[in-house]
């Protein structure tokens, strides 16, 4: 199980073929409150880059791009009725979607935890 | 961050306490300190300090000030007592707002306080429409507070014990820790509250003087945006702007019966007769479906799906916990209860036209129980 994140500040979980995509703490941090989230529908293929679901804040209102092809296993329903999940555990309970990967070789171009925090530090 | 943004005297007390600081009105200001939630429920149970020093604070002086500001203002100044603040408008030729103001006699000249954002310009406007033998003063030395909220009277009173027996828009100078202060009761959030305005130099020993008291918490300017949302207060630059009249914008209270009906001041006439026929379109308040907030910039649209009007300001009411915003919709759209459709990030959202404010307004008024 290896956990990868994006410059878009979300973090990837791959397990063999699936993996769990979820918002990063600090992006939790910079959004602030967040108030409401859509995620997508099982079934639904989502490219890499691609949006797949949304997140707002009493600010504004984001949307949370997929780090890998795939097609969506699950969202997470209880994220969607307590959106504050986002805030609290961003990185465990608060996660958005489980997706089967559609090309494994996708997750190479992330970046590692220590390459991630080198990036938010930078920012 | 560019580096355009000036600093505000408060600047390095904020960043101490924490604050997430944005550019806003040409300034770096704070947005938030422990969260937009937690300052918003704190302004509305207890009482919150802001930090609103980038508005624009003016003396308007000269024995030609009061009938020269006529000329430009929709109020009534010849009937305005002293210490009384009023809220007014800037205009255009053709009724557009400018911007919009709180004036207020105080001894032989008017104290204007303007937004930040449009300040330089006003003061032009000003300058250029008064008489040349009324000065237009920046007061660049004086900082702004507001503290708002139903704890703001405990707070406040007990560094000050005269405030007590302010009402709503009325306003004093008083000596606060030892420096001369205007003080007035009045705000943007629809609580009971203060605007505090005292020399730049002091402004940091009053700000922690304030934040020494339990009742007080700093709230920033994303629950400013929120409360006063949510007191149905529009925002100039989004709810209000040049195109936009005060009979559009639901503000005809800030139109003096007399100048009403005598005009003599910028706009009039195109005000005259959208009073006497009714406005073409009219700011309204949205209760909206769901929980997904619709924001400034969304379409109201009719049931062919044209475009027929505008959200101006949106976001999610921490107190309601729900989403609710302000539109413009034409005149037929506008009567309480009718539904709207909303075009917003790719989807169609329901919601109704309902009375604003959307949280009741909890003023101080006069003859009101202590």
């Amino acid at each position: 199980m290896t956990v990868y994140y994006t410059k878009d500040h979300e973090w990837i979980r791959v397990e063999g073929d699936t993996a769990t995509v979820g918002i990063t703490d600090f992006a939790q941090g910079q959004l602030g409150d967040v108030v409401f989230v859509e995620v997508p529908e099982t079934g639904r293929q989502v490219a890499k880059g691609g949006e797949a679901a949304v997140v707002e804040s009493v600010k504004a209102a984001s949307d949370v791009y997929s780090p890998v092809s795939g097609k969506v296993v699950e969202g997470n329903q209880a994220l969607v009725d307590d959106p504050a999940l986002a805030n609290s555990d961003p990185e465990g309970e608060g996660w958005f979607f489980r997706l089967r990967l559609s090309d494994p070789a996708e997750v190479e171009g992330l970046m590692d935890s220590d390459e991630y925090k080198a990036f938010c530090d930078s920012q | 961050m560019s580096d355009t943004e000036r600093t505000l005297p408060l600047d390095g007390w904020h960043r101490g306490l924490g604050a997430r600081m944005v550019p806003f009105a040409g300034y770096h200001m704070p947005i938030q300190y422990e969260g937009i939630l937690a300052e918003h429920r704190w302004a509305r149970e207890s009482a919150g300090l802001f930090d609103v020093s980038h508005m624009g604070q003016l003396l308007i002086a000269g024995a030609e000030a009061e009938k020269g500001l006529e000329a430009l203002l929709p109020a009534d100044l010849r009937i305005l007592k002293e210490g009384r603040p009023k809220y007014s408008l800037l205009l255009t030729e053709d009724g557009g707002i400018v911007d919009d103001l709180m004036v207020t006699r105080r001894g032989e000249h008017f104290y204007m306080v303007v937004n930040g954002a449009t300040k330089e310009g006003d003061i032009d406007y000003l300058r250029e429409g008064l008489p040349r033998t009324v000065v237009v003063d920046h007061m660049k030395e004086q900082a702004l507070l507001a503290l708002q909220g139903p704890k703001a009277v405990d707070a406040l009173a007990r560094l000050v014990s005269e405030v007590a027996d302010l009402t709503f828009m009325t306003a004093g100078a008083f000596s606060l820790a030892g420096v001369t202060a205007w003080i007035s009761r009045s705000g943007y959030t629809g609580e009971d509250g203060f605007e505090i305005s005292v020399p730049a130099s002091s402004v940091e020993a009053i700000a922690t003087l304030l934040l020494d008291q339990p009742e007080v918490k700093p709230i920033g300017l994303g629950a400013r945006d929120s409360l006063r949302l949510e007191a149905g207060l529009p925002l100039y630059g989004h709810d209000l702007d040049p195109a936009t009249t005060p009979v559009e914008a639901d503000l005809v209270f800030a139109l003096s019966k007399r100048r009403r009906e005598e005009g003599g001041f910028r706009g009039w006439h195109r005000i005259a007769r959208e009073l006497a026929e009714g406005p073409i379109r009219k700011r309204v308040g949205l209760a909206v479906e769901g929980r997904q907030p619709v924001r400034e910039g969304a379409l109201v649209v009719d049931a062919e799906g044209s475009e027929v009007g505008k959200v101006t300001s949106g976001g999610f009411s921490p107190t309601l916990e729900a989403p609710i915003a302000m539109a413009y919709v034409p005149l037929a759209h506008a009567a309480v209860g009718t539904a709207v459709s909303l075009g917003h990030r790719g989807k169609i959202f329901t919601g109704r036209v309902v009375p604003m404010p959307f949280v009741p307004h909890r003023y101080h008024r006069k003859g009101a129980p202590k």
